[in-house]
C-alpha cells in the first residue's frame, strides 16, 4: 500500500459524503478541506485512476428505484465448488458472490431492476445445481455505510 | 419511484461524476437539461433516499481495510430491534440487518458486517458487539470472507 499524500487523505477521510450540489461543488468542497478546486479535482482523478477509490458520484440505492437486491446462502460440496461458482456467476443478475468459512460457504446477492427475477434466478440456480438456495433477504435496515479513515 | 429523466440520471452517473469543474452542468449538457434540473434532482433523489450519498466510494482493499466478516447473532426476536440500532450505530459496522432463520440450518438472525485491517481487528470488533448484545446474543459467529468470486456493480436503472 503506497502511502498516501495529506491532499489524498483529505479527500478520503472528508468527501465519502456530503459533496456539494452546486455550479462549482469542487472548489465548495476544497474550500473546507483546505484545498484549491482544481487540487480536489485532480486528487479524485488520481485516486480513481490508482484504484484507492472505486468511484466518485452518487451511491444509488437499488431498492427505492423499483428493483429488488437480495441475499442468498448455498452449502456447496467441496469437489463441486468451481463448478457450482461458475453456474451461479453466470447469471447477469448475480453482483456478488464470496466464499465464505461455513457449512453455507457460497453467499451471493442478486439484484435486479425486476423484482419477480430474483425468486426467478433462485430457482434457476437450484435446478441447474440441484442445491438448496437459501434466501436471506433483509426483513429490517438498521444501518447502511461506512466511513474508512485514513 | 424513478420517472424517466431520473433513470437517464443513473444512468449517466452510474460510473460517477464528471470530474469537471462545474460537474453537473457537464451532466445536465450530455443530458439535454439545465443545471439547474439536474440540480433539483439531486437534491430531490438524495432527500428521498434513492442516493445514499454523494461522494468518493473508497476501495476498502487498496486503503487497508482487508478483513471483512459477516457477524451473524441469534437474538430474541423480541430484543432484534433495539439491539441492531445499538450494533448498526458502531463506527466499524458497515452494514446492519435483520434477516430470517432458516431452522435447522441457519439459527441467526441478525447480520452485521464488520471490516478492519486484519482478521484479529475484526475479532476484536465483534467482541465488542458481543459485549453489547449480552444475554441478548444468545449465540454468533463470524464468516469471514475467504474468496471473492464475483464482485460487479448492481446493475441499476434504465
Amino acid at each position: 500500500m503506497k502511502a498516501l499524500t495529506p491532499a489524498e487523505r483529505a479527500v478520503i477521510n472528508g468527501l465519502q459524503g456530503g459533496f456539494p450540489i452546486s455550479a462549482r461543488p469542487f472548489a465548495e468542497a476544497g474550500a473546507a478541506l483546505g484545498l484549491a478546486e482544481d487540487e480536489v479535482i485532480a486528487t479524485i482523478r488520481h485516486l480513481v485512476e490508482t484504484g484507492t477509490v472505486s468511484r466518485f458520484g452518487p451511491l444509488w440505492n437499488p431498492e427505492e428505484m423499483g428493483g429488488a437486491v437480495c441475499l442468498a446462502a448455498m452449502a456447496v460440496p467441496a469437489e463441486r465448488f468451481a463448478t457450482v461458482a461458475d453456474q451461479v456467476n453466470a447469471h447477469a443478475e448475480i453482483a456478488h458472490n464470496y466464499e465464505r468459512d461455513h457449512v453455507l460457504n457460497m453467499w451471493f446477492v442478486a439484484s435486479s431492476v425486476n423484482p419477480e427475477r430474483i425468486d426467478g434466478v433462485f430457482a434457476e440456480i437450484e435446478a441447474e445445481t440441484g442445491l438448496k438456495v437459501w434466501p436471506m433477504p433483509k426483513e429490517e435496515e438498521f444501518f447502511v455505510g461506512f466511513r474508512v479513515e485514513v | 419511484m424513478l420517472d424517466a429523466s431520473d433513470r437517464a440520471l443513473v444512468a449517466a452517473t452510474q460510473t460517477g461524476l464528471p470530474l469537471l469543474a462545474d460537474p453537473y452542468g457537464a451532466l445536465a449538457a450530455t443530458l439535454g437539461r439545465s443545471r439547474e434540473e439536474v440540480m433539483q434532482a439531486f437534491a430531490r433523489l438524495l432527500a428521498a433516499g434513492a442516493i445514499r450519498r454523494i461522494g468518493i466510494i473508497p476501495n476498502h482493499y487498496a486503503v487497508g481495510i482487508t478483513a471483512n466478516g459477516m457477524s451473524v447473532w441469534d437474538v430474541a426476536d423480541e430484543a432484534v430491534a433495539e439491539l441492531g440500532a445499538k450494533i448498526g450505530a458502531l463506527a466499524f459496522v458497515s452494514h446492519c440487518y435483520r434477516r430470517p432463520r432458516h431452522l435447522p440450518a441457519w439459527r441467526y438472525n441478525l447480520f452485521a458486517m464488520v471490516h478492519g485491517r486484519s482478521r484479529e481487528e475484526v475479532a476484536e470488533k465483534v467482541e465488542e458487539i458481543a459485549i453489547l448484545a449480552g444475554e441478548h446474543a444468545r449465540d454468533h459467529r463470524i464468516l469471514y470472507s475467504k474468496r471473492i468470486l464475483k464482485k460487479t456493480g448492481l446493475r441499476l436503472g434504465a
